[in-house]
């Protein structure tokens, strides 16, 4: 099939920046089938393959390679869903340069597998065919609650479907998805896209209920009063951190939350078909340097701002984003104002923020983090003038569902304390796993703890004992 | 899905719509609201709750058409279903017996005073009632709030029906008689804090319901952030329910009209659509 021969890892094709910029359409546009082909011939199909110890949920990684190489992408796909019930979705936002391609012997010396690039390109394939349903196993007769329907609760429930238990996710928004839908825009992550693979899931067998936000419309106790056995919490971390400087709340200040929610989930780049507004000013400053801060940024410009610029208080090399992502808002024009820290916004008489007010940085001795400290240069103040500030400086996790459950243990950053070998919290019968136990943090390992969560649920369920911190 | 049994017209622009959400009905407590969006397109449009009867499952909303969203949902009839309905949010009000309890609710903030004033009547408290509207004809449940206070008083700005005036200088001749020991005020932000002054001058203590922008209603985006003693708080999950003597109501205020221009445009550009179907249809 190859119409022409690789010499190493295919780049990804993606649409050019002048056309990109002006929508919300996909940029990346995927390998097509011989550059699929000849991308999986190049792996190695080791014995020990190092790719899936990078893999947090245990992907078959050289055996859907080697079902591409062959061109039986039919069985690829089948492979891949052993594992992922998502992977249209990890196939585009997992950082797999850190994870299964770090690992890769091939990156050694040259080029890793672009194992990322092959799980998007047979996601794709399946899609465009049609998913088929899949086997369901007959119910085992035990029902469980998923709290969040994010990439670690629709796992969960997957998996825990499969192993034929009866689940129902509750959901607080009304669509599902999570932080796929109200935080990666759609120019990352096609909205239809999640939506396939959410009725993927419930092909499955699992209840989604949407508009339930498990803590006021109804409280774990009500649910098992309802006789749900067990639970998942993956509730994320939904909370927007705030830098607490003067003027913070002057209009056209928004969280990296809000400015996402109301263009991603709430469609505002489609205002006024959709009612919910978005406003948007002539030059924008995203605050930040995490993947957050990129996904605003280039929302930013899609949305007509003239000129967008990154505020970050380290340097481009510290930043966390995938270095993808800012190669593609550097592309698309996004200026990178590095060593730089606001410290008070300005606003006009009516109240709208005109400018941010910064000191320079340096970077001094390593962290917790392990990142070099920025440290304020003495100097003078300078001035940003901006017409629109979104702060993407990271989440918290959202207090609504912790205040409402009794006696559940939490870290001193407020997150869900658990097992870290099955996921387990303090509450007998309740497992929590993703951002709300991890911090912001990415799908995959989400994915991962909720794949985790399913194996320790079904051992609780058939043999109680087996967590002896729970015993009466 | 939820839908509308019944519907009331208060008023021309105020409609009082009953819903069937026995989830929501369930767990309603005075001072909460809920999130609604009633088709794909919509926004999410928070409500205070103005009633609710966990035993007939239902919720009841109250609002004046004022932008799109609510002139839309006004169109509504009996029978139509409500996308998604999402509730009860926020904290609910603290249910004690203070004393006196005097309820100022203002224009369509007397939907949501009622519940609270309903709660604390049956707590055991005298509760004296203040309700005002620009004029007459924007005034609704008088007989209602006549139920649930000891006292009520009405005032109009335009002295169409009650008193002319407004509800704070009902609220000083109250506070002078007989010093009350909670005010709870409802209404514009701009009545909210001609209350609080005039409570602060009084020593009286006193809870206002705020009603800022908001997106999610359940904590997530921060929009709906308010400064309450100098502190950060998000009006979805800390409140809605503030003390009103420490809420900064200027910076409330400024907030609250982020989006002027875009309803103004979202408003027209959907009149214009009526128009142009209408004219389709003839």
């Amino acid at each position: 099939m190859p119409k022409e021969r690789l010499t190493g890892r295919p780049k990804m094709p993606q649409r050019p920046v002048k056309q990109r910029i002006t929508d919300f359409d996909e940029v990346p546009t995927g390998l097509e089938d011989w550059a699929a082909v000849g991308e999986a011939r190049r792996c190695l199909q080791c014995k020990k393959p190092p790719c899936m110890k990078g893999c947090p949920v245990d992907i078959d990684i050289p055996g859907f390679v080697a079902l591409i190489a062959e061109e039986r992408f039919d069985e690829a796909i089948l492979k891949m869903k052993e594992k992922n019930s998502l992977p249209a979705i990890c196939g585009r936002v997992c950082p797999q340069e850190e994870q299964c391609e770090r690992e890769c012997v091939l990156g050694k010396k040259g080029e890793p597998i672009a194992v990322g690039y092959l799980e998007r390109f047979i996601a794709d394939y399946e899609r465009e065919k049609g998913i088929k349903a899949p086997v369901v196993p007959p119910p085992n007769g035990h029902q469980v609650a998923v709290i969040g329907a994010g990439p670690a609760g629709l796992t969960c429930a997957g998996d825990l479907a499969r192993l034929g238990y009866r689940v129902t996710i509750f959901e607080a928004l009304h669509s599902p998805g999570g932080v796929l839908v109200y935080g990666i825009p759609e120019f990352r992550l096609p909205k239809a896209i999640v939506a396939q693979e959410v009725n993927y899931v419930k092909s499955l067998g699992v209840n989604l209920e949407v508009n339930a936000v498990v803590g006021q419309t109804m409280t774990i106790d009500d649910l098992e009063e309802e006789r749900y056995e067990a639970f998942f919490i993956g509730t994320g971390a939904g909370l927007p951190y705030f830098m607490n400087l003067p003027g913070e709340n002057l209009n056209g200040v928004y969280s990296a939350n809000e400015f996402l929610t109301r263009s991603n989930l709430m469609k505002a780049y489609l205002f006024p078909r959709y009612d919910t507004p978005i406003k948007i000013g002539r030059r924008v400053a995203v605050i930040g340097g995490g993947n957050v801060a990129m996904d605003s940024a280039r929302t930013a410009l899609r949305l007509g701002a003239e000129e967008v610029c990154l505020v970050y208080r380290r340097t481009k090399k510290e930043m966390p984003a995938r270095i993808e992502e800012v190669e593609r808002a550097e592309e698309e024009g996004i200026n990178c104002i590095i060593l730089t820290n606001p410290v008070r916004f300005t606003g006009n008489a009516n109240g709208w923020v005109t400018g941010i007010e910064c000191i320079q940085m340096e970077l001094g001795e390593p962290d917790d983090s392990g990142r070099r400290r920025p440290v304020p240069v003495p100097g003078p103040e300078f001035v940003i003038p901006i017409d629109t500030v979104v702060v993407a400086i990271g989440q918290g996790p959202n207090p609504v569902f912790l205040k409402s459950v009794a006696n559940l243990a939490l870290n001193r950053w407020g997150y869900i304390e658990t097992d870290t070998e099955t996921g387990a919290t303090n509450r007998k019968g309740m497992f929590a796993g993703g951002d709300i136990v991890t911090g912001a943090a990415t799908v995959i390992s989400a994915m991962g703890a909720g794949k985790q969560a399913a194996r320790s649920l079904n051992r609780y369920i058939n043999d109680p004992a087996s967590f002896p911190q729970w015993r009466e | 899905m939820a839908k509308i049994i019944r519907k009331d017209v208060l008023t021309p622009q105020i409609k009082l719509m009953v819903v069937d959400v026995p989830g929501v009905a369930r767990k309603a407590k005075p001072g909460q609201f809920v999130v609604l969006r009633f088709y794909e397109e919509g926004e999410r449009l928070p409500l205070t709750i103005a009633d609710y009867d966990p035993a007939a499952g239902t919720v009841t909303i109250i609002f004046q058409e004022v932008g799109k969203s609510t002139r839309q949902l006004g169109e509504l009839e009996a029978g139509d279903d409500i996308l998604d309905f999402v509730g009860p949010l926020g904290k609910e009000i603290e249910e004690k017996q203070f004393g006196h309890v005097v309820c100022v609710g203002g224009g369509v903030g007397i939907a949501p005073v009622y519940p609270k004033a309903r709660a604390l009547k049956m707590l055991g408290n005298r509760v004296t009632s203040i309700i005002g509207a620009r004029s007459a004809d924007l005034l609704f449940w008088e007989r209602e709030m006549q139920e649930v206070s000891d006292t009520l008083h009405v005032t109009t700005d335009d002295g169409t029906y009650g008193e002319k005036g407004f509800v704070t200088q009902v609220l000083e001749r109250v506070i002078k008689a007989e010093k009350p020991d909670l005010v709870v005020a409802v209404g514009p932000i701009m009545m909210m804090k001609m209350v609080s002054l005039l409570t602060r001058k009084y020593a009286v203590p006193t809870l206002v319901s705020l009603n800022p922008v908001m997106v999610d209603g359940t904590g997530m985006c921060g929009c709906c952030r308010v400064t309450v003693n100098g502190e950060r708080k998000f009006t979805c999950v800390d409140g809605p329910v503030f003390d009103g003597h420490l809420v900064d109501y200027d910076e409330l205020l400024t907030r609250s009209r982020s989006y002027l221009e875009e309803e103004k445009r979202a408003l027209e550009s959907w009149l214009m659509k009526k128009a142009q179907e209408e004219i389709a249809r003839a």
